[in-house]
């Protein structure tokens, strides 16, 4: 609803919506803008209640303008929710590390595969994307490698590791590279460059819009991974932000379905308020919120891209 | 000279030509070491953990030379629970339901949105409705409890409340489960969606859609005989990749919107989530490797029937 207020201050867009009157397409808008905010409403809901004081969520319940304004929430989660502020640290150095990585596996495989010449670029694309085939199932033995065989359990490379092989990546990766022009390579080799140089001086620079989609793919997988975390550390030290919200809430659920009384009161102490667990929640969407205009650029291409074989 | 020249070229060019292949293929190295380890290798180890009795010692290599045969036992054990089909069912059912409704939402979201004179709203829609693709299923589960919440949630306190009506427990009945997780499903993909058909309606030549009105053809004739056959390649292909999914389920949904609720099991449980509690909380791992196994080997005769028929229509479009 917003949004149409705002849309109105403008000029020429008044005109246009003026012209959307006269096509019939009135439906069509009120339709979208009740399913719009239908998209909104849950966030500014979860905005509301980190902006309340507790006290007031209690009397009044959840509501997204605020009974009682209060910053408490915040207050607790930043100065004596020292986990929050370690996983948050974990999320952001997984992501990074995990993005970084990821894009130099994904690309130093779709960049040899993608080369018309190299011999045999047919068998490697099948040895990877073969494996989205059988992607799911195989839970017991990847736990028993990971945990086994490789010795990762509540390491910090096991919050990463395990996502960096993705096939579908890698397609979209190499249907990028295939757009550079193979006389660049080739004039490039006349003057003696060698292949490692040519991939990092030449074909990297070249492929920055292919790298960012690829790059934001992974920012977000790992961002907003929780499975990981559940699987293969049991060491609170480890825990990301979304795994801590998963642990709290799971807490809460089952304290108040088990403990009465006294008993529960004692506990809930120990654990953050309701204003609180809100307020999470929105410092984990906060950078997501703010680079998703920007971000969606590069994921609809990603998606058409990905969308075209060859 | 000219006998010569090839012969000169070949001994130039065959031995730089092999090793410019092993260059290119050391950067191969590390995703071949990865996919061998995280993708193939379970393969086989899937295999022996539902088939042989593996019994618990601390070096894993004797873990598995030590291995019994016991068949199909674990299979048996499985299907002997109502689990199995549960799981199997709900797996299906929700996937069926993702992709017919998914499907059809996105294709009216996408014309709909074609249809819009001004470019700029059209924009405006769909980067709104493209927002919650971005957020985790842990985020969601927050978004889906405080309005579901039963003491304090916006739906019985804000909404049910007003119009006279007693708060629902939701977390508490089944009955509501099925239609919240098509919904939250429904409501995180649309925009993602919607985006594939937006891009295929706009490569339909507008020359059609001028022919047809100068003939009188009204919209809703326009959008039925030139819109949606035009879109049907596209639709098919989709709906075929995802019944090529028809096995697999995404964790977070089932797992944490529901908030890992006991009471829910029998219409929130599928494939992958009972695979992680019968490996994790209820520790089988015979078990949860016997169901593992049943759903990639289902899922992969599915994949290869689909890619098959997308193959017969379109042999761009399909995997292999």
């Amino acid at each position: 609803m917003r949004n149409t207020n705002k849309a109105l201050q403008s000029a020429p867009l008044l005109r246009k919506i003026g012209d959307g009157f006269k096509s019939g397409t009135i439906p069509i808008h009120v339709i979208f803008i009740i399913y719009a905010a239908l998209c909104i409403l849950p966030l500014t809901l979860v905005i509301g209640i980190s902006f309340s004081s507790e006290k007031s969520v209690a009397l009044n319940g959840y509501r997204i303008i605020p009974v009682e304004t209060s910053l408490s929430a915040y207050d607790f989660v930043l100065k004596e929710g020292g986990a929050v502020l370690r996983a948050y640290l974990i999320t952001i150095l997984v992501t990074v590390c995990g993005t970084i990585s990821g894009l130099l596996l994904v690309s130093l495989y779709a960049y040899p595969i993608s080369r018309r010449d190299f011999k045999y670029r047919r068998f490697f694309s099948l040895f990877a994307f073969i494996t989205m085939l059988f992607t799911s199932g195989f839970l017991v033995p990847w736990y028993i490698i990971v945990v086994r065989l490789l010795h990762l359990k509540n390491t910090f490379p096991v919050l990463f590791l395990p996502y960096l092989q993705n096939a579908w990546f890698i397609l979209i990766m190499r249907t990028f590279f295939k757009t550079i022009p193979d006389s660049l390579i080739e004039s490039a080799k006349i003057d003696g460059a060698g292949e490692y140089r040519i991939f990092f001086k030449i074909i990297v620079p070249l492929s920055i819009p292919g790298l960012a989609t690829i790059g934001l793919f992974f920012a977000l997988l790992f961002w907003n991974d929780f499975f990981l975390n559940m699987m293969f550390t049991d060491n609170e030290k480890m825990f990301n932000l979304q795994y801590l919200m998963v642990r709290v809430m799971l807490n809460i659920q089952y304290l108040s379905q088990v403990t009465t009384g006294s008993q529960s009161a004692e506990i809930m102490k120990n654990i953050p308020s309701r204003t609180s667990q809100m307020a999470m929640c929105i410092l984990s969407i906060g950078p997501i919120v703010f680079a998703y205009p920007f971000a969606q650029r590069f994921f609809i291409k990603g998606l058409t891209v990905g969308a075209i074989k060859e | 000279m000219n006998e010569d020249q090839p012969v000169l070229l070949k001994r130039r060019y065959l031995f730089p030509k092999a090793r410019k292949s092993f260059v290119l293929f050391t950067m191969l190295i590390p995703g071949l070491v990865l996919f061998t380890l995280l993708s193939y290798l379970p393969v086989p180890l899937g295999f022996i953990y539902a088939f042989f009795d593996v019994r618990i010692n601390p070096n894993l290599f004797q873990q598995i030379f030590a291995a019994k045969w016991i068949g199909f036992d674990n299979f048996r054990y499985l299907w002997a629970t109502p689990d199995a089909w549960i799981i199997t069912r709900n797996t299906i059912l929700y996937n069926v339901a993702f992709i017919a409704l998914g499907t059809a939402c996105s294709v009216a979201v996408a014309i709909a949105l074609n249809e819009l004179r001004q470019r700029r709203m059209a924009k405006v829609y769909q980067g709104i409705m493209f927002l919650p693709y971005f957020f985790s299923w842990v985020v969601i589960s927050y978004l889906v409890f405080a309005m579901l919440s039963v003491d304090l949630g916006f739906v019985n306190n804000s909404i049910l409340s007003r119009l006279g009506i007693q708060p629902v427990k939701w977390y508490q009945d089944k009955v509501y489960w099925p239609f919240i997780l098509i919904f939250v499903n429904l409501w995180k993909y649309l925009g993602y969606n919607s985006v594939i058909y937006f891009a295929a309606l706009a490569g339909i030549n507008p020359e059609y859609y001028e022919a047809a009105k100068i003939d009188g053809a009204s919209k809703w004739k326009q959008i039925r005989h030139i819109t949606l056959p035009l879109l049907s390649p596209t639709i098919i292909i989709l709906t075929l990749l995802g019944i090529g999914r028809i096995f697999n389920t995404e964790f977070g949904l089932f797992f944490q919107v529901p908030l890992n609720n006991g009471a829910l099991f029998s219409v929130t449980q599928t494939l992958d989530t009972y695979t992680y509690r019968a490996l994790i909380q209820m520790g089988e791992p015979g078990m949860a490797a016997a169901a593992g196994l049943y759903q990639a080997a289902v899922g992969f005769v599915v994949v290869i029937v689909a890619n098959f028929i997308i193959r017969k229509i379109d042999r761009d479009k399909s995997l292999f």
